[in-house]
C-alpha cells in the first residue's frame, strides 16, 4: 500500500467532491459515537449529581433505635415501651468488635435558635466527637466537636449552613459568638455545611450540634440514649451483624428475641446497594444503547459503501483500464472508509464533548460530565477498526471489477 | 510487427456458450492508422477488448511488441495497460469529480508519479490540444468535442504504444466527429502514434490508412485507402 501524502490527496478529492454521499455515510459513524460518548458522560455525571446526597455519610452503618414491644417476654407484657441506654454502647463495642464506631445521639426538634434580633428554627443533636465518622462534617468555619467538649461539658456548637446564614446574615465567621437555644447560650466553633441530603432527624442546614453530656443533662435524660449509631469496620457485612446486635441488646432490655418490631434497624448498607446497582444497571444500558447505535452506524457504513461501489462500477472501471491494479482499488475504498469514519467519528467526539461541558455549566460544575480523555481515545481507535472492518466487504467488490465493466454500464 | 494476433477464438459462456471470435489473424505495424470495421455483433469490440488487454481469449496467441499477453495476472495486466495502451471510449469514460487536468493526469498517479511532475504534464498535453483555458473545468462543463480531447489527451499522457478509440465519434455529431478524426490523423502523422480505431460509421473508417472488416468473428477483406476515398464522411451514408 501507498501511505504517501498523494494517495491521501486522491482519496479526500473523491471524498470532497461528493459531499453529500460522504456526509450521508458518515453520519451513522457520527451518531453512534456521540450517543456512546454522550450517554456515558451523561450517566456518570448523573451518578456523580445522586452521590452528592450521600456524601460524607459512612456507608455501612446501622442505626438502632428503640420501638414499644410487641410480645409478651419473661413477665413483661407487650406493649411496654424501653429505652436504649448508654451502658449499651459499652455492650456492643465488647460484644461485637467488628463494629468501627458506636456513637450515640440525642435529638430533639423544634428549637429555635436567637442571636440578637435574629432567630432560626431548628433541631438540637448531642453527639460524641466519634460521630464524625459516621457523617464526615464539610467545616466552612472552625472546627467540630471534640471529645474534651464532650467531657467537660462545653457549651459549645456546630451550626448547619441555614442557621449560620440566619443568624449571622452578613455572612462573616461567627466562631467565639453566642447563640442561645432554648434559654441556654452557646459559644458557636464551627459552622458544617454539608451538603449531603441523608439527615438523620432532619436536615442538616437547619442543625445545631452539641456535646451529647450537655444535652443529656438539659433534657434530664439519665443515661437514656435516643439512638445508637454503628459502623463497621472496612471489608464488614453489616447485614451479618445484625443479628448479633440485636441479641446484645435485646438480652439486656428483656426484649423478645424474635420481636423485630421492639427494635428499629436501620441498615444504609441496604439502600446504598440498591443505589450502586440501579446505576451498574444504568451503565450497562448505556453500554448497550452505545455500542448498539455505533455497531448499527458502522453497518451503515458498510452498507451505503456497498451501495456507493456499485454506483462507482464506471469510475472504478476506467480507473482500472488506465492501470489501477486491484490492490489499488482496494486500498482506496478501504482507506476512503477509514477517513470517513474517522473524520465523522471525531465530530462525534468534538460534539459530545462540547455537549457534555454545556451540561456541566448547566449544572454549574455541581458533577463532572465530561469524558475522560482515555475514553475518547479508546472510542477513536475502536471506531478505526470499525471503518476498516466497514470497508472490507465493499473494498472486494471494488477490487472485482473488470474494467470492460466501465464501458457497459453506460 | 507491432501487434500480432494468431488464431483467437473467445467464447462467451453467459448461459448459451457463444463463440464471439473464430480465429483472428491479424497483423499491425509501427505508425500504422487502422480501422476495424464491423457491423454490431461482428465481434470488433470483443477485439478490441482482447487489444486492450481488458479480457482474456480462449485460443491462441497475442503478442504485443515482442510481449506474449496470455494468462497475465491482473496486476500484470493492468501493468501494461498503462504503460503501453492509451483508450478513448465512445462514452469518453472521464471521472466526473476530477477536473480535466485531473482526469489527463489519472495514468500517471498509478505510475507514482509526483502530482507537481504529472501536472505540469498534463497541462502541457492540454495545451497541446488547445485546451489549456479549460483545465479547471469538470467534464459535464464541457462540449462533447472537448471531453474527447481531454480523453485523447489521458490515453496519450503515457506515451504508450498503441491509442485504441472504441467509436470515438459515437458521441459526436459530425462536425465534431471531423475535428476529432483530423486530431488522430494529426496524431498518427506527426507523432507517429500507432492508431486503432474500431467503428461502424464509414466515414470514420474512411480517415484512417487502412480499413480491416471484420463479420461474424473473422477477418473479412482488409482495404488499403491510403487516398482516403472509400467513402467520405456524410456522403454516400446515412450519418447522424
Amino acid at each position: 500500500m501507498k501511505f504517501d501524502t498523494d494517495t491521501y490527496r486522491e482519496i479526500l478529492d473523491a471524498l470532497m467532491r461528493n459531499k453529500r454521499r460522504s456526509f450521508l455515510t458518515g453520519f451513522g459513524i457520527f451518531w453512534g459515537l456521540f450517543m456512546l460518548l454522550f450517554l456515558i458522560g451523561g450517566g456518570n455525571g448523573l451518578k456523580q449529581l445522586l452521590e452528592k446526597n450521600f456524601e460524607g455519610f459512612a456507608t455501612n452503618t446501622v442505626i438502632i433505635a428503640a420501638n414499644e414491644t410487641t410480645k409478651p417476654y419473661k413477665g413483661f407484657k407487650e406493649g411496654r415501651s424501653w429505652n436504649l441506654q448508654y451502658k449499651d454502647i459499652e455492650r456492643l463495642k465488647a460484644m461485637v468488635p467488628e463494629l468501627e464506631v458506636v456513637t450515640p445521639l440525642l435529638p430533639e426538634w423544634g428549637r429555635t435558635a436567637t442571636r440578637d434580633e435574629h432567630n432560626a428554627s431548628c433541631s438540637v443533636k448531642g453527639v460524641e466527637a466519634d460521630y464524625v465518622k459516621v457523617q464526615a462534617p464539610t467545616m466552612k468555619f472552625g472546627r467540630y466537636l471534640n471529645q474534651v467538649d464532650v467531657m467537660h461539658k462545653r457549651k459549645v456548637c456546630v451550626i448547619g449552613e441555614r442557621v449560620w446564614k440566619t443568624l449571622f446574615p452578613d455572612g462573616d465567621d461567627p466562631c467565639g459568638q453566642y447563640i442561645c437555644v432554648g434559654g441556654i447560650y452557646y459559644q458557636v466553633i464551627g459552622v458544617d455545611v454539608c451538603t449531603s441530603n441523608i439527615n438523620l432527624w432532619g436536615n442538616s442546614a437547619d442543625e445545631v450540634t452539641i456535646p451529647f453530656t450537655v444535652m443529656s443533662d438539659i433534657m434530664n435524660s439519665g443515661d437514656k440514649v435516643g439512638v445508637i449509631c454503628t459502623v463497621g469496620g472496612p471489608g464488614v457485612n453489616m447485614n451479618e451483624l445484625e443479628g448479633r446486635i440485636r441479641q446484645v441488646i435485646a438480652r439486656q432490655h428483656y426484649i423478645a428475641p424474635d420481636d423485630k418490631e421492639a427494635m428499629r434497624l436501620l441498615n444504609m448498607e441496604v439502600m446504598f446497594s440498591i443505589i450502586d446497582n440501579l446505576f451498574r444497571g444504568i451503565n450497562f444500558l448505556i453500554w448497550l444503547v452505545g455500542i448498539g447505535t455505533l455497531l448499527a452506524g458502522a453497518i451503515g457504513v458498510s452498507n451505503i459503501m456497498l451501495v456507493v461501489v456499485r454506483e462507482r462500477t464506471v469510475e472504478i472501471g476506467i480507473r482500472r483500464a488506465i492501470g489501477a491494479t486491484p490492490r489499488d482499488i482496494l486500498t482506496q475504498i478501504i482507506l476512503e472508509g477509514i477517513v470517513l469514519t474517522t473524520v465523522a467519528g471525531m465530530s462525534g467526539i468534538v460534539f459530545s464533548v462540547l455537549l457534555l461541558n454545556l451540561f456541566e455549566v448547566i449544572t454549574k460544575h455541581q458533577a463532572v460530565f465530561q469524558i475522560q480523555f482515555g475514553t475518547a481515545v479508546a472510542a477513536l481507535l475502536l471506531l478505526m477498526l470499525l471503518g476498516l472492518l466497514a470497508g472490507i466487504a465493499p473494498a472486494y467488490r471494488a477490487m472485482h471489477i473488470k474494467p470492460v465493466d466501465a464501458m457497459r454500464d453506460e | 510487427m507491432l501487434i500480432d494476433l494468431h488464431n483467437i477464438h473467445k467464447t462467451y459462456n453467459n448461459g448459451q456458450p457463444l463463440h464471439v471470435l473464430k480465429g483472428i489473424d491479424l497483423g499491425i505495424g509501427e505508425g500504422e492508422f487502422v480501422s476495424i470495421m464491423g457491423a454490431s455483433g461482428s465481434g470488433k469490440s470483443t477485439l478490441l477488448n482482447i487489444l486492450g488487454i481488458l479480457d482474456n481469449y480462449d485460443e491462441g496467441e497475442y503478442w504485443l511488441d515482442g510481449k506474449l499477453i496470455k494468462n497475465l495476472s491482473e496486476k500484470e495486466a493492468a501493468h501494461y495497460r498503462n504503460r503501453m495502451i492509451g483508450f478513448v471510449f465512445q462514452s469518453f469514460n472521464l471521472i466526473n469529480f476530477k477536473t480535466a487536468v485531473e482526469n489527463v493526469e489519472l495514468p500517471l498517479y498509478y505510475q507514482g508519479v509526483s502530482r507537481k511532475k504529472r501536472n505540469e504534464l498534463a497541462m502541457h498535453f492540454l495545451e497541446h490540444f488547445g485546451l489549456a483555458d479549460w483545465a479547471m473545468h469538470y467534464p459535464n462543463e464541457l462540449s462533447g468535442g472537448q471531453k474527447q480531447r481531454v480523453a485523447i489527451a489521458r490515453a496519450l499522457i503515457t506515451n504508450p504504444r498503441i491509442l485504441l478509440a472504441d467509436e470515438p465519434t459515437g458521441a459526436l455529431d459530425s462536425k465534431t466527429s471531423v475535428e476529432v478524426m483530423d486530431l488522430l490523423t494529426e496524431l498518427n502523422r506527426t507523432e507517429k502514434v500507432t492508431i486503432i480505431v474500431v467503428t461502424h460509421e464509414s466515414g470514420v473508417a474512411n480517415c484512417t490508412d487502412k480499413i480491416i472488416h471484420i463479420k461474424d468473428g473473422i477477418i473479412g477483406e482488409t482495404t488499403l485507402n491510403e487516398q482516403h476515398k472509400a467513402s467520405i464522411f456524410g456522403t454516400t451514408t446515412i450519418m447522424k
